[in-house]
């Protein structure tokens, strides 16, 4: 194992301890839109997604580039979109006896 | 700048250092619902500074980057926004599966352009873009298997045939073979590559194919987890960090829903995965058809007056709420019940519906207020003092057969206490059973009378039933 490699095991550990810390503190109530939101961050792979097309040695050429962007891009446009929707549903009771503003 | 530990850091690693933080204040901020809309604008800002960052990392191809960046982003904004909130676990599906399938991509690209330049892959970067590959593959080629039940394009019964569990095991074998011959260098390693890739995808329709529509929600779950993992995985192959950060955060998250709901099921994730459930599912379903049922049916009218003159009335919503779009109804019937002084409760169960949490968005479309929805443990013990609990669509999570008759599939399972209170109204479509084909002593109660029909219409009945008292 080279130490590069250790640097990066290191830190996917302890993200992973991290996100369980901070995920378990989320209410059921807002499992969904959490489903939704981490959705969205492994949208972040667009960066690599970005690197290897924008590369001019793309393998296959512009094709693979292409698809690899789309499918990225419409995890993270999707994934925040639909997540912004959710979210401002959940309201309190007060709020919610509010006339609804239309979204 | 001679010594390295003196060197200045890459402004872009700086960049994707913020990014990291952000993803993690973000799901920090999901806490709450208050905060929750501000946490999922910090996570977004983070993406937005990872992707300029990116974008300066010399780009040639600047028009199939931006081509494709319009495209997705204008596919996957109208999408998101055109979507009904019923449909949503199979848009979660969607957009999961693109993310799983980008990620495979990644790591064949890297692979590819690694072996085109001539310097061969260090074992390391061999093994984490196979990794990614075939957890990308199984994430991508799943995903399109659950849209495919969710949106009800095939069917949501579990799909079984002889050898299954044969047929997965060779695949899996063919993986581990191909994945060793890549890591260790053989000439063919681009075959190999390829190959794994295949047979993760394969993988991945077969292992959705015969799970049930009940059980989505752990099956989104997971494969959420697993686009995770495989992002992490892309991010190990171009010494990536926030990749890293970012994919194992989502890993872990996906990793404890499959847990909860595992355990809200009172199931291993192997006994889901793995269909011991559709083994069981036959005998139970031949058992239904052979019982009489003597259930008493009720009208509308006879629902709302008995609503109307209750001192509190639970609500019981399940996926059936979601099929008929109930939920503005549902509404409106707390609305009316209300105005009369009845106290109105929801009581959620964790796997009611096809994902995490499904009816607890559904309810907030509706704009019911979160702070009247509760969970199992906190609505339980409330059963008894309720005058009547209001079933809507809901079945196999109201199950008392779940808490006595060990011959029964769900023995086990925690349920909603419903048969507690002192009047049950179960609103059905018809006497069929549930979806998981499971006999409920539910209906036969004496104290329960069923409403037969679609759940929207059924609602709106009892709705014009209640004004019509008043």
């Amino acid at each position: 194992m080279t130490e590069h490699l250790l640097t990066e095991l290191t830190i996917f550990i302890l993200a992973v301890f991290l996100g369980l810390e901070v995920i378990s503190k989320v209410p059921t109530t807002l499992h969904t839109p959490l489903m939704s939101a981490t959705n969205a961050i492994h949208g972040i792979v667009l960066v690599g997604a970005i690197l290897v097309a924008g590369a001019h040695d793309t393998p296959y050429g512009p094709v693979l580039g292409f698809l690899l962007v789309v499918l990225a891009s419409l995890n993270v446009f999707g994934g925040y979109t639909v997540t912004e929707r959710m979210l401002q549903m959940f309201r309190p009771r007060a709020a919610a006896a509010k006339p609804e503003e239309k979204a | 700048m001679s010594d390295v530990g003196l060197a200045l850091a890459n402004p872009v690693d700086i960049a994707y250092l913020i990014t990291g933080i952000c993803f993690i204040v973000g799901l920090r901020y999901l806490s709450s619902p208050k905060t929750a809309r501000l946490g999922n604008r910090i996570s977004a800002l983070g993406m937005l500074i990872a992707v300029v960052a990116v974008l300066t990392q010399g780009i040639v191809n600047w028009i199939v980057v931006g081509a494709a960046l319009v495209v997705g982003a204008a596919v996957g904004i109208v999408s998101a926004q055109r979507v009904k909130m019923t449909a949503m676990p199979q848009m979660v599906a969607i957009f999961n599966g693109a993310g799983g399938g980008a990620a495979a991509l990644v790591a064949a690209g890297e692979l590819l352009k690694l072996y085109q330049s001539g310097t061969p892959a260090t074992p390391d970067v061999s093994f984490t873009s196979v990794l990614s590959a075939v957890i990308g593959a199984l994430s991508f080629a799943g995903s399109i298997i659950a849209f495919l039940k969710l949106q009800e394009v095939m069917t949501g019964r579990p799909i079984t045939y002889p050898g299954q569990q044969i047929v997965n095991a060779l695949l899996l074998l063919a993986i581990l073979v191909s994945w060793g011959f890549v890591v260790a260098n053989n000439p063919n390693e681009l075959t190999f590559f390829w190959v794994a890739l295949a047979c993760s995808f394969v993988l991945g329709i077969l292992f959705v194919l015969p799970i049930g529509g009940a059980d989505m929600p752990v099956v989104i779950s997971l494969l959420n987890s697993f686009t995770g993992l495989a992002a992490a995985a892309t991010g190990f192959v171009l010494g990536n960090s926030v990749l890293i950060i970012a994919g194992a955060l989502v890993g872990a998250s996906g990793t404890l829903l499959t847990v909860l709901m595992g355990r809200a099921m009172n199931r291993s994730i192997t006994n889901v995965l793995f269909g011991a459930f559709g083994a069981v599912k036959t005998t139970a379903a031949g058992g239904a058809g052979a019982k009489e049922h003597n259930v008493r049916s009720a009208s509308a009218d006879d629902v709302a007056a008995m609503l109307a003159y209750a001192n509190e009335v639970i609500i019981v919503p399940g996926y059936g709420m979601a099929v008929a779009q109930a939920q503005h109804s549902i509404r409106e019937l707390e609305d009316q019940l209300e105005k009369r002084g009845v106290e109105v409760k929801y009581a959620i169960h964790p796997v009611a519906g096809r994902m995490p949490g499904h009816m607890n968005v559904l309810l907030a479309e509706a704009n019911v207020p979160y702070t009247s929805l509760y969970d199992m443990d906190d609505i339980n013990p409330e059963f008894e003092r309720a005058d009547v609990a209001l079933v809507v669509g809901a079945n196999d999570v109201t199950n008392p057969a779940a808490r006595s008759d060990t011959s029964s599939p769900i023995y086990g399972m925690p349920i909603l206490d419903v048969d507690k209170a002192a009047n049950v109204v179960v609103l059905k479509r018809s006497m069929n059973s549930g979806f998981a084909g499971i006999d409920n002593p539910l209906f036969d109660d004496p104290k329960t009378v069923m409403l037969f029909g679609d759940a929207k219409k059924s609602i709106d009945g009892v709705v014009a039933g209640v004004k019509a008292l008043s």
